[in-house]
């Protein structure tokens, strides 16, 4: 399978995304952001960072750069698109995800490891089992998920949130929301489902020795 | 021709920055004070006489750049 991960100036986990990728035998080529063409790819992930200083809002510039409209072309065309972080701020600032990422509620830089509950009926999540507890690191201070009242009745009714906040037990609520977001939303998915959007960070949980391996299995269910 | 662009949030969405600010100016004695909204505030400089013209273009940089839709609200006055 083959992947692209794009580079703008300011992306921090681009590497260690692309790490996870090979260790999972994904062709995986870098794109810088003023590249016009986008490799042949069956997944795009646009990594954590901080692109362009988060001038303006979060992911603003980054959302107006050449690649991504090669990116947008794809993504209407079905590619896979995986956005973690500043890229999922990203993926919201280009509408390719409905919603807005305001200011963590407690307005600090909240970086932790965090519980999340898995709903597994997409393409991003299938080899988790339905409602498993993981555990990512997140790392941001604008994570706090905001959309309107129509789009939220459209994320319920087609199952969107394919993870939520939640303690080590699987406890969905205030308590256990670390910035405030909509019914505690950790990444949400587009209408047609081939576009994920996450705060948490799967690449920094692949492997044992240095966290654990629960991010893995993101790369491994987009690979089947 | 130049154009003062002031970006606020929309009323039901929360803004953490503006409660900081008026819970401090509350403590600083502002009995009076009800309420704080912090927004954003752009000037913008174009090479165009045609006022209907430039108006159009502002309004444009808004939609597509300078604000989200779904969070803010914006006004442009025309101040030179």
């Amino acid at each position: 399978m083959k992947s692209s991960v794009i580079v703008f100036p300011g992306s921090n986990c681009d590497r260690d995304i692309a790490v996870a990728l090979e260790k999972l035998q994904f062709k995986n080529k870098m794109v810088w952001h003023k590249d016009s063409e986008l490799p042949k790819s069956d997944l795009i992930v646009i990594p954590g960072g901080f692109s362009y200083g988060d001038y303006l809002r979060s992911g603003a510039i980054a959302a107006k750069s050449k690649i991504l409209n090669e990116v947008i072309k794809a993504a209407n065309k079905g590619c896979l698109i995986l956005g973690v972080c500043n890229g999922f701020q990203i993926l919201i600032e280009t509408g390719l995800i409905k919603g807005a990422l305001l200011r963590n509620k407690n307005l600090k830089f909240i970086n932790k490891d965090v519980y999340l509950k898995v709903n597994n009926t997409n393409q991003f999540c299938k080899n988790y089992k339905n409602g498993q507890i993981i555990k990512l690191n997140i790392a941001h201070n604008e994570g706090n998920y905001f959309t309107d009242k129509n789009h939220l009745m459209e994320i319920k009714e087609n199952n969107l949130i394919a993870f939520q906040y939640c303690d080590e037990k699987g406890l969905v609520n205030d308590e256990t929301n670390p910035n405030g977001s909509l019914n505690n939303i950790a990444g949400i998915l587009n209408s047609k489902k081939n576009i994920l959007g996450m705060m948490p960070h799967p690449e920094r949980m692949i492997d044992k020795i240095i966290s654990n391996e629960d991010g893995l299995n993101i790369f491994s269910s987009i690979l089947n | 021709m130049k154009f003062a662009i002031t970006v606020t949030l929309k009323k039901d969405v929360l803004d953490p920055q503006g409660k900081v600010v008026q819970q401090t100016l509350q403590n600083m004695g502002m009995d009076t004070l009800v309420n704080v909204r912090q927004g954003k505030y752009f000037e913008i400089e174009l090479n165009e006489t045609k006022e209907d013209v430039a108006k159009n273009l502002i309004e444009e940089m808004c939609k597509k750049l300078l604000v989200n839709l779904i969070i803010e609200n914006y006004t442009i006055n025309k101040i030179s």
